[in-house]
């Protein structure tokens, strides 16, 4: 088995015209936590996207490069629903369907075949407990996700998430709509559940990074900048462009 | 207002660098002229359903009480020219019904379909061919379709079912692709306006495009959906030219879906002609029972449109 999850390599993105990510090259190891950091409109979103192939819906989208799972490329050969299902992905705005909590946690399940009601309690209970809102909950599976409070919405998202059993998580500024506590919450949950899973998450917020991620890349323009250890890159970056980021010079 | 007057004088005493506005005293008139004529304009949608209410109930009811309304309601002979003359409109009410039912059979399915495919499906090149021609069908007058119901779809339901081809089933196909566009129009926007992230959740998590629009995308627009249904229905029950061209009209119990039948709205038209006294308010009486149904399916819109986005009822 190849030592990263994830490899992307001298990957090109256009949307339509515009050169969205640029040569990129980057090994993201299993059971780690890698932080996306850079100003707005740097590509973070588009290679977390181009990681699950959800750049697919976008139209005039166009890649060249490699982006490969345990060795297999994503693009060339492999199955979108089976890919999507091994990497799950948690957006920015909590998204739950307008359907029960239960259905929520249920609708991966019952979309890669599972059916006995037993197996999906299990699954529904396992899967809410992982992202902590089980408690919260669990007295009212049968009512509306949308009657959740927004950082309830987004732990019943990561749960939703779970549910499939991926192998990677991908998180796309998942907190930043959300308050203080919530934000805690979930990071307390992605530190909790990272020894069995791979976590890529985008933040704006540096301190998030450095207090959840083990591996920090910064992106400038479509390009990686830098890409390190976090406490190595927070402390003493390599590069002029990123430690004048982090220290908030960036012109 | 008196902010308002505030500011624009502030405005033209202390700086000469703003275009000086109109007095405040013209701005207002013209505000408030402004405000009287949309309030006018929206006084006569008001006035035109209230007279048309008083009209026709103080027309209906009279005759509803002489004939009784058992005997009207539920009579089930409709002899105006006999002698005791019989106003049972129940045939009619059920000739309504069936041929409305027949028509959501028919337009419903075919018409999510479409919708469906015109919102999450159809290529651009075909959808700029589609949504026109989709239009036009709405614009089509009633008259248009009854002669295509006459000319083509009567000889055939003829030569399949035997009778004469003028039934509930040739009537109830002919209003199917009448509220076609109605339920088309109103479902594909309901789909339209579905969040993106649901879509994008339900992808994210395997699915394939065919599912993510079927278990989350079209669910979540069911509202939406049904209020199309349902003004397509009201669409149907209102129809008179096209249905009295090929249901047959005639006035007794339907004996089945190739027999002729005659609706609420035939009813009145056919006979207003030479109707007098009784026989007269009956027609009329007739037309109370049409907007009872017409009243009751607003209502389903007006509580289905109305609705929140269901939240969750914390007790
Ligand atoms: N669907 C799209 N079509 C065209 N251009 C796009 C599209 N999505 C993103 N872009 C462009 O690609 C670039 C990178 O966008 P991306 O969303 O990846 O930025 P980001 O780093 O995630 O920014 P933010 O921090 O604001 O979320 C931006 O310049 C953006 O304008
Ligand atoms: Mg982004």
């Amino acid at each position: 088995m190849p030592e990263n999850k994830i490899s992307v390599n001298g990957l090109d993105l256009y949307y339509s015209e515009f050169h969205a990510l640029k040569n990129v090259n980057i090994d993201i190891a299993p059971n780690e936590i890698t932080a996306f950091i850079g100003p707005s409109g740097c590509g973070k979103s588009t290679l977390l996207k181009s990681l699950n192939r959800m750049n697919d819906l976008v139209e005039g989208c166009r890649i060249t490069g490699a982006v490969t799972l345990d060795g297999v490329d994503i693009y060339k050969d492999m199955e979108i629903t089976y890919l999507r299902k091994n990497v799950g992905m948690v957006f920015q705005k909590p998204n739950p369907f307008p359907m029960s909590i239960y259905d929520n946690i249920a609708y991966g399940p019952r979309t890669h075949g599972i059916r006995r009601k037993s197996d999906l309690d299990d699954i529904v209970e396992e899967s809410l407990k992982k992202a902590s809102i089980w408690n919260e909950v669990s007295d009212r599976l049968k009512r509306s996700a949308l009657g959740l409070s927004g950082g309830q919405q987004q732990r019943l998202c990561i749960a939703r998430a779970l549910a499939v059993k991926p192998e990677v998580i991908l998180m796309d500024e998942p907190t930043s709509a959300l308050d203080p506590i919530s934000t805690m919450k979930i990071e307390e949950l992605c530190c909790e559940i990272k020894d069995s899973y791979t976590i890529v998450i985008v933040t704006h917020n540096m301190q998030q990074a450095t207090r959840i991620s083990d591996k920090t890349a910064f992106f400038l323009h479509g390009e990686i900048v830098e890409f390190d250890e976090t406490e190595k890159l927070f402390s003493t970056p390599s590069d002029k462009r990123t430690e004048d980021y982090i220290t908030g010079r960036f012109g | 207002m008196t902010t308002a007057d505030s500011i624009s004088e502030r405005k033209s005493d202390s700086s000469d660098f703003f275009h000086k506005p109109p007095s405040g005293r013209t701005q207002r008139f013209i505000e408030k002229g402004a405000e009287i004529v949309f309030l006018l304009c929206a006084l006569i949608s008001i006035a035109a359903v209230v007279i048309i209410c008083v009209y026709i109930f103080a027309g209906g009811i009279p005759a509803i009480a002489e004939i009784g309304l058992f005997d009207f309601l539920g009579g089930q002979r409709w002899k105006p020219y006999n002698e005791p003359a019989e106003y049972g409109i129940f045939p009619m009410i059920l000739g309504s019904l069936y041929v409305t039912g027949g028509a959501v059979a028919v337009g419903v399915p075919v018409g999510l379909l479409t919708a469906i495919f015109m919102a999450r499906f159809c290529p651009a090149p075909l959808y700029k061919v589609l949504k026109p021609m989709i239009n036009l069908l709405a614009g089509i007058p009633s008259i248009v379709y009854g002669l295509f119901g006459m000319i083509v779809i009567v000889p055939i339901v003829r030569n399949l079912a035997g009778g004469d081809g003028n039934c509930i089933f040739t009537a109830a196909l002919l209003l199917g692709m009448m509220i076609l566009p109605t339920i088309i129009g109103l479902s594909e926007t309901a789909i339209r306006s579905v969040p993106e992230s649901y879509y994008e959740g339900a992808v994210a998590l395997g699915a394939t495009h065919e599912r993510a629009v079927g278990t989350v995308v079209f669910p979540a627009a069911k509202s939406g959906i049904l209020a199309g249904v349902i003004l397509g229905i009201g669409r149907a029950i209102g129809e008179t030219m096209a249905v009295i061209m090929v249901a047959g009209n005639q006035a007794r119990m339907p004996k089945g879906l190739f027999a002729g039948v005659r609706t609420l709205t035939a009813n009145i038209v056919t006979e207003m002609g030479d109707a007098g006294g009784l026989h007269y308010d009956a027609l009329v009486a007739t037309a109370v029972v049409l907007f009872g149904f017409i009243l009751i399916l607003n209502l389903c819109f007006s509580v289905l449109t109305n609705k929140k986005p269901k939240e969750g009822k914390s007790k």
